[in-house]
């Protein structure tokens, strides 16, 4: 990976009939990344993205290419292309035909046509399927033509939106290793756009989370794990509790009416924090004084372990957990002090983290309805 | 892509060609022949209200005809296998590609005092029968000029009908008689109400037919307006009028029309 | 029984549909001197030939091919221009634009004629020019309009939208994506228009009798002869024109069966 950016957003600005999209968003992206734009729906990651592919033009703001301003430069002359959506493949021509599009546009010859097409296509694993009219394949199929496609232009940088949003779980899965796969051999940079965590977490050199048209965070997929910025990340990356808190001093904290040593330092005395503990981090103890004790409200099982919503004084935790407990049951709580992590407050103080009114039925029905919007 | 550039040449086109223009039969509709406002004109469209009345009259009576006709038309052909159907409409769309001029034509020598009725009526020993210059003969025109427009839509409204809808409802214990009446029929409103919009309009409106087979004494709205622009009784400003009121009464029966659908009846049986 | 029933009604409909149209057939070949309409006095071809001889039918008859031809190609091109333009459009902007669009539809035809004439004579008037060519031409563009536009919109609105996006990506610049990838996909709605318009100013008579000035098109002088009522040769003429319609429709439905022929067989592969 080179040091210099080979994207530069800096201080960019939009809005769509008088509504920000983005605000004074500063990004810069190295050579060879695989860059991940994550957030939730209308947070502005494909705004983002068609940005950087021309297709919206900031109303302020500047967009670098190796260091040239290419802000004004309209789609056909930048050297980036784009995954669509629902892969925008043309019905009208075949599977060999959509590759060779980009080439014919620049006037290619047509012996290179053919080696090129023929090279694309068997990297995605379709080779003998050039005659093939593009209503007659899978959706997995269609997928991996448009990605021939867009590398058959030979991109400096590919920008995926949301390209495995239409395919079912299991080809998901497949298309993560085979896009990592692809990434890694070709050496191109990747800027891809999702709204699922996991996909971004486990295909990303560097994920850039964003939500209401400001980044929230940018960092490896372990930082934003591990070390979440404020209380919307830690939310919307994985599993959380999320406390009301206060740090007393350099490396002891208070919550939950207890005080606990940790690992963190570096914030005012007794300065008001968000605390965050991971649902895997907490251990099951017998009931003592030692220990944060509740009462067992739910417990569901989830194959590799079981999801134990414990009531603590009012607050519901949530524990993973590979033993079974009984629901009624009165339990201890272990929190060891490099399990717990401290976040400044920010406007999201508040609006995550406690589980009383968890179920899954409400998460799915949430996601069902940000399907809804997204189609719309 | 640009909507603001590449719709402005059709604004454009629209104003000038869709708009100036009806702005221009109100203008004439409100002035006399020296271009001062008056409203003499419009008060003088009350004088013709009988020929509005028997052209109302002719052309509900046909649109009326052509769908007791022309619904069962519809509910036989969409009821035939798919094979036919597609014959059996192409049947009915035919006559419409021949002018309407000439179809009109057609019936005046059938119709005539000597025409082909006659001569068979004479020819088995019945009496002549006076049939051409009469409003029967102008209501037998139409209908047969127009009845494709009614057809087309039903059969396109009632072809899409999901089979499984009556099915349901044989199924729930309605017979043969209910499923029409409670089913069949309501679900094929939208059909009926674009029909008869679109069995209507030209009707009310028609210059031609009543002239060729209404002779001179069944003059109707067309033929009116016609005469102020290009007949004897030259006066666009009076037949700018006319055309205004016209246009008036048939936006309020088409309003009319409309409230008894939920909107969707529009364009139901566009033609091809 | 039943199915009885609706057979013997279907077959007295289509009598009544077709048989004035099959007597004006039967009587074009009757020779005749009295030029009675309806008395038979055996087989001649008499009318066909003075049909051909007619200079201001074949006059009418060219007029209205270069009228048609010209209008459908005109409604075409600002037709499939304006269904982008309105596709893109949103909101009440969209709603007020069909609204207008359809007006030419909805309204009586002899209104539209009307209206339209006072703005070629108020024009013409202004230039000190007569009505003819020119102006049906216009006037038969602008009731053509309407239907291009129903034809292609639904096109548009079934095409993925980031298809044109997508062709710029690759290179293209934004008016040879529109050839590249927009074209192909609206093609068929762009010919149904096309047809369409083609056949509507073909027939049409209203329009044209208001704004043709002394022009003759075949419609229009067709109807000169009917109100002189005479002469089996309009007979001949409607014999002629209707096999020229029955002609075509079956090259078309052919064409098309074998299309979808062809369809299915690649679909098989």
């Amino acid at each position: 990976m080179g040091e210099n950016p080979i994207i530069s957003l800096q201080n960019i600005g939009v809005s769509f009939d008088g509504e920000a999209v983005l605000n004074h968003l500063n990004l810069n992206i190295r050579d060879g990344e695989f860059v991940t734009l994550l957030g939730p729906s209308g947070c502005g990651k494909t705004t983002t993205l068609r940005i950087i592919g021309g297709f919206v033009r900031p109303d302020e703001g500047d967009v670098f290419f190796n260091g040239q301003r290419i802000t004004d430069l309209p789609p056909h002359k930048r050297e980036v292309n784009t995954i669509f959506q629902k892969y925008a493949l043309f019905p009208h021509l075949n599977v060999y035909e959509n590759v060779a599009f980009g080439m014919r546009i620049h006037k290619k010859s047509e012996k290179e046509i053919r080696k090129t097409v023929h090279e694309m296509l068997e990297m995605v694993s379709l080779s003998g399927f050039e005659r093939r009219s593009v209503h007659r394949l899978s959706g997995g199929q269609q997928q991996r033509v448009a990605i021939a496609r867009a590398l058959a232009n030979d991109p400096k940088v590919l920008l995926l939106d949301e390209p495995l949003g239409a395919l079912d779980l299991k080809l998901r899965k497949d298309m993560q290793v085979e896009l990592k796969r692809i990434q890694q051999t070709t050496g191109i940079t990747f800027i891809f756009v999702t709204h699922d965590q996991e996909e971004a977490l486990s295909m990303s050199d560097t994920v850039v989370v964003m939500d209401k048209g400001f980044i929230q965070q940018i960092g490896t997929p372990q930082d934003i794990y591990n070390e979440p910025q404020n209380a919307f990340v830690a939310d919307f990356i994985g599993e959380s509790n999320i406390l009301d808190g206060v740090m007393h001093e350099d490396y002891l904290c208070e919550f939950a009416g207890r005080r606990f040593p940790c690992v963190d330092k570096g914030f005012a005395p007794h300065e008001s924090v968000d605390v965050v503990i991971r649902p895997e981090d907490i251990d099951v103890m017998p009931p003592s004084e030692e220990y944060l004790t509740g009462t067992v409200t739910n417990v569901t099982f989830k194959g590799v372990h079981y999801e134990i919503i414990v009531d603590v004084k009012g607050f519901k935790w949530m524990i993973q957990s590979t033993d079974y407990q009984e629901e009624g049951a009165l339990i201890g709580l272990r929190i060891q002090p490099d399990e717990i992590h401290i976040m400044k407050k920010s406007e999201y103080s508040g609006m995550f983290g406690d589980y009383s009114t968890f179920s899954d039925e409400m998460e799915e029905d949430l996601a069902l309805s940000e399907e809804v919007e997204r189609e719309e | 892509m640009k909507a603001k550039a590449v719709s402005a040449p059709y604004l454009v086109w629209m104003a000038i060609f869709i708009i100036v223009p009806m702005l221009l039969v109100a203008y004439f509709a409100f002035t006399d022949s020296n271009g001062a406002f008056t409203l003499d004109n419009l008060a003088r469209v009350g004088q013709y209200s009988n020929v509005f009345l028997r052209s109302i009259w002719l052309g509900a009576l046909s649109t009326a005809i052509s769908l007791l006709v022309g619904y069962p038309v519809a509910y036989i052909i969409s009821h035939s296998s798919l094979k036919r159907q597609s014959v059996l409409i192409m049947l009915v769309m035919l006559p419409m590609w021949m002018n309407f001029l000439l179809r009109t034509y057609a019936w005046m020598t059938l119709l005539e005092d000597s025409g082909l009725i006659n001569n068979l009526l004479a020819a088995v020993g019945l009496p002549r029968l006076h049939m051409i210059n009469t409003q029967g003969a102008v209501v037998v025109g139409m209908v047969y000029d127009y009845i494709p427009f009614m057809i087309l839509p039903l059969y396109s409204v009632m072809s899409k009908l999901d089979p499984s809808v009556v099915e349901a409802a044989q199924d729930l214990g309605a017979d043969g008689k209910r499923v029409f009446l409670r089913v069949t029929l309501p679900l094929s409103m939208p059909g009926v109400i674009s029909g008869i919009t679109m069995v209507f309009v030209p009707s009310v409106s028609t210059f031609i037919i009543s002239k060729m087979l209404g002779g001179g004494g069944n003059l109707m709205i067309g033929d009116l307006i016609d005469m102020q622009f290009l007949g004897s009784a030259y006066n666009p400003n009076l037949g700018s009028a006319i055309s205004l009121v016209l246009m008036v009464l048939i936006l309020i029966c088409m309003g009319i029309m409309n409230e008894f659908d939920d909107g969707e009846a529009q364009g139901g049986g566009m033609m091809l | 029984m039943k199915k009885a029933v609706s057979r013997v009604y279907l077959t007295l409909i289509y009598i009544f549909l077709y048989a004035p149209i099959l007597l004006l057939v039967v009587f074009s070949f009757n020779d005749t001197d009295t030029k009675s309409r309806t008395v038979w006095s055996g087989f001649s071809l008499r009318w066909y030939e003075m049909l051909f001889q007619d200079r201001m039918l074949l006059e009418a008859l060219k007029n209205t091919l270069i009228i048609a031809v010209c209008a459908a190609l005109g409604a075409t091109v600002l037709g499939t221009v304006a269904a982008i333009g309105i596709n893109s459009m949103k909101g009440w902007r969209k709603k007020l634009v069909m609204n207008i669009t359809n007006l030419p539809m909805l309204n009586p035809e002899i209104v539209t004629g009307v209206s339209l004439m006072l703005l070629m004579v108020f024009v013409a008037g202004l230039f000190g020019i007569s009505l003819g060519m020119g102006s049906i031409i216009l006037a038969h563009i602008t009731f053509c309009l309407p239907y291009v536009i129903l034809s292609v919109l639904p096109k548009l609105g079934q095409m993925d939208p980031h298809l044109y996006e997508a062709a710029q990506d690759l290179g293209c610049t934004p008016l040879r994506s529109f050839f590249k990838v927009v074209m192909p996909e609206i093609m068929s709605g762009v010919i149904t228009g096309m047809v369409m318009a083609f056949t509507l100013s073909l027939d049409d008579f209203i329009i044209s009798y208001f704004c043709s000035g002394t022009t003759q098109t075949l419609p229009v002088y067709i109807y000169s002869m009917t109100k002189k009522r005479v002469s089996p040769e309009i007979n001949a003429l409607s014999t002629l024109l209707f096999a020229v319609i029955l002609i075509l429709l079956l090259i078309i439905n052919i064409r098309q069966g074998r299309m979808g022929k062809k369809e299915e067989k690649e679909a098989d592969v």
